[in-house]
């Protein structure tokens, strides 16, 4: 009579287990193409500007990376190890999409909270959502220094996406829930931690997977600007100095925070929605 | 006509209600009074659109009349009232909370006492069958077992009167006939008092010992049935339904739905 006993694996037929071996065998066709197109790119990568048919100088090669990463662990510009560049990189994007987010969901409740607050806001929020925020970068470094610029635009390039996604979350919020609770009697600030908050959950996370990606993209930026630390620094100076190698490594270490900054939001995403 | 018994436990005397919009307002409810004995049953029903559920969000307090005075108990209601329970057309069951925590919200919100919540909770999904469910999330039941979670959050905060808005209407015809069944029964054994809203006349004669007809938009009140069956016994609903009785009340409330179609 429930729908629990169909989550249960009954005997398997033997038409299920061909259909299951099916499904593994499809999967991994699609992890050995993901696969084959990586190793494609590397591949192309090393062996065009080696046989000259593009300009290494302009290219350089991913056989050429590890050695000039080894070499930037000891020294770089500035004197400090790529490891710290990179930290400096994360450190500030970690704190621009926390910040983004913890500032997006409190302005999206103060804005859930006074309609007429959303009602003044919205057009200006989606201009502030609109404007390329890099224009700013000259500017917040004026304004704030080398360090705090970059803080500052990780921050706004992710902050006005945040507030308009997990507003427009908690406007999807089924009213008849919000009535549900009301019928018990709940304050607007029950409502807000009992029915809003927790039920929008999911948008919180594609609003965290949206922001990281931008306050990444926001950091980089500032530093191409104004730092003397940082990968986009490292990429700067390296492009200056006409040394693709150190371009290309730090270019290839920010794809792998990149990557590894979604499997960590994956696992939370898949660690909170196992509960629902 | 059934006539009210001498201190109702709701009351609605002139009941004026409008919703305004910017392109005018709606007259929902009109002159509508209505009066309540503690421990009836009562059905009130009416094409869609006819003011029923307005009826009920004014009865929990979630919505105020802009003319007239709804009483419980004597007192004019102002606000949610903790003495009553709404069951909606749906479970509106939260998929982030497990069945038990779902069933204590109420208890949760009005700042009950959490532990006796809890195990009055546990005793009422265990009485309705879904002891082994507690720690189940909604999406692991069926629409029956939702709603029947969704029944014992309404009664585990305790009320003395219980609205039900078409709470059936959204389960298969089966299980809407078996679960009217038991929510009926179970709501007579506790004494409750209950009004149903639906568009359902089989569901309102079975279920209720009086059956209120709303007339359409503005909703008035069109004509008001006491349901008697000559068993000693009051029947359950689905008994009724094969009382010789049933098919008389059932055609002289089509009937009076029908007036409305044409006119």
């Amino acid at each position: 009579m429930s729908k629990v006993d169909t989550l249960t694996l009954a005997g398997a037929s033997p038409q299920y287990l061909a259909w299951l071996a099916r499904e593994r065998r499809g999967q991994r066709v699609v992890r050995g193409t993901q696969l084959a197109i990586l190793l494609v790119f590397l591949v192309l990568w090393e062996v065009l500007p080696k046989a000259l048919i593009v300009n290494p100088v302009l290219t350089s090669y991913p056989s050429a990376l590890w050695p000039t990463f080894l070499e930037l662990l000891k020294s770089t510009p500035q004197q400090a190890s790529i490891l710290v560049h990179t930290w400096a990189t994360v450190l500030a994007t970690v704190l621009g999409f926390t910040g983004a987010m913890v500032l997006g969901t409190a302005v999206a409740a103060a804005l859930w909270w006074w309609n007429a607050l959303y009602k003044v806001l919205d057009p200006y929020l989606v201009v502030a959502n609109a404007m390329p925020k890099t224009a700013f970068v000259p500017i917040f470094y004026i304004w704030l220094g080398a360090t705090l610029s970059i803080y500052g635009m990780s921050l706004a390039i992710s902050v006005f996406i945040t507030i308009l996604m997990i507003y427009s979350g908690f406007q999807g919020i089924d009213p008849n829930k919000i009535k549900l609770a009301q019928t018990f009697g709940a304050t607007k600030g029950q409502i807000l931690r009992k029915v809003v908050l927790p039920g929008s959950v999911p948008t919180l996370l594609a609003a965290l997977k949206v922001n990281a990606g931008l306050s990444l993209v926001g950091v980089v930026v500032g530093e191409f600007q104004s730092a003397n630390l940082g990968l986009g620094y490292l990429i700067q100076y390296g492009a200056q100095i006409f040394k693709m190698n150190i371009v290309m490594t730090g270019i290839t270490i920010l794809a792998i925070v990149s990557s590894l900054m979604y499997l960590a939001i994956s696992w939370l995403e898949t660690a909170v929605m196992r509960r629902r | 006509m059934a006539a009210p018994a001498a201190s109702p436990k709701v009351e609605l005397r002139n009941v004026n209600l409008r919703y305004f919009g910017i392109e005018g307002e709606t007259e929902a409810l009109k002159d509508v009074s209505i009066s309540i004995a503690p421990g009836e049953f009562v059905a009130i029903i009416g094409q869609s659109g006819c003011g029923k559920s307005t009826l009920l969000s004014l009865i929990s307090g979630i919505l105020l009349p802009t003319g007239g005075a709804v009483l419980v108990d004597g007192k004019p209601v102002t606000g949610p009232n903790r003495k009553v329970g709404y069951m909606l057309q749906q479970d509106y069951l939260f998929e982030w909370r497990t069945i038990l925590e779902n069933a204590v919200l109420g208890a949760e919100i009005q700042g009950a006492d959490m532990a006796k919540a809890s195990a009055r909770a546990t005793a009422l999904l265990t009485r309705y069958g879904l002891g082994q469910f507690l720690h189940h999330l909604p999406r692991q039941l069926s629409g029956g077992m939702r709603q029947r979670v969704a029944l014992a959050r309404t009664l585990c905060t305790e009320p003395d009167i219980v609205l039900l808005d078409e709470p059936f209407a959204a389960l298969d015809s089966q299980t809407r006939l078996a679960l009217s069944d038991e929510v009926a029964v179970i709501l007579r054994r506790e004494r409750k008092t209950a009004i149903l809203v639906t568009h359902d006349i089989g569901e309102a004669v079975s279920m209720a010992e009086r059956v209120i007809v709303l007339s359409r938009r503005p909703g008035r009140v069109k004509s008001d049935h006491a349901i008697r069956f000559a068993a000693a016994a009051r029947p359950t609903p689905l008994a009724a339904r094969n009382a010789p009785e049933f098919n008389d009340y059932f055609n002289t409330l089509w009937q009076e739905l029908e007036v409305h179609v044409e006119g």
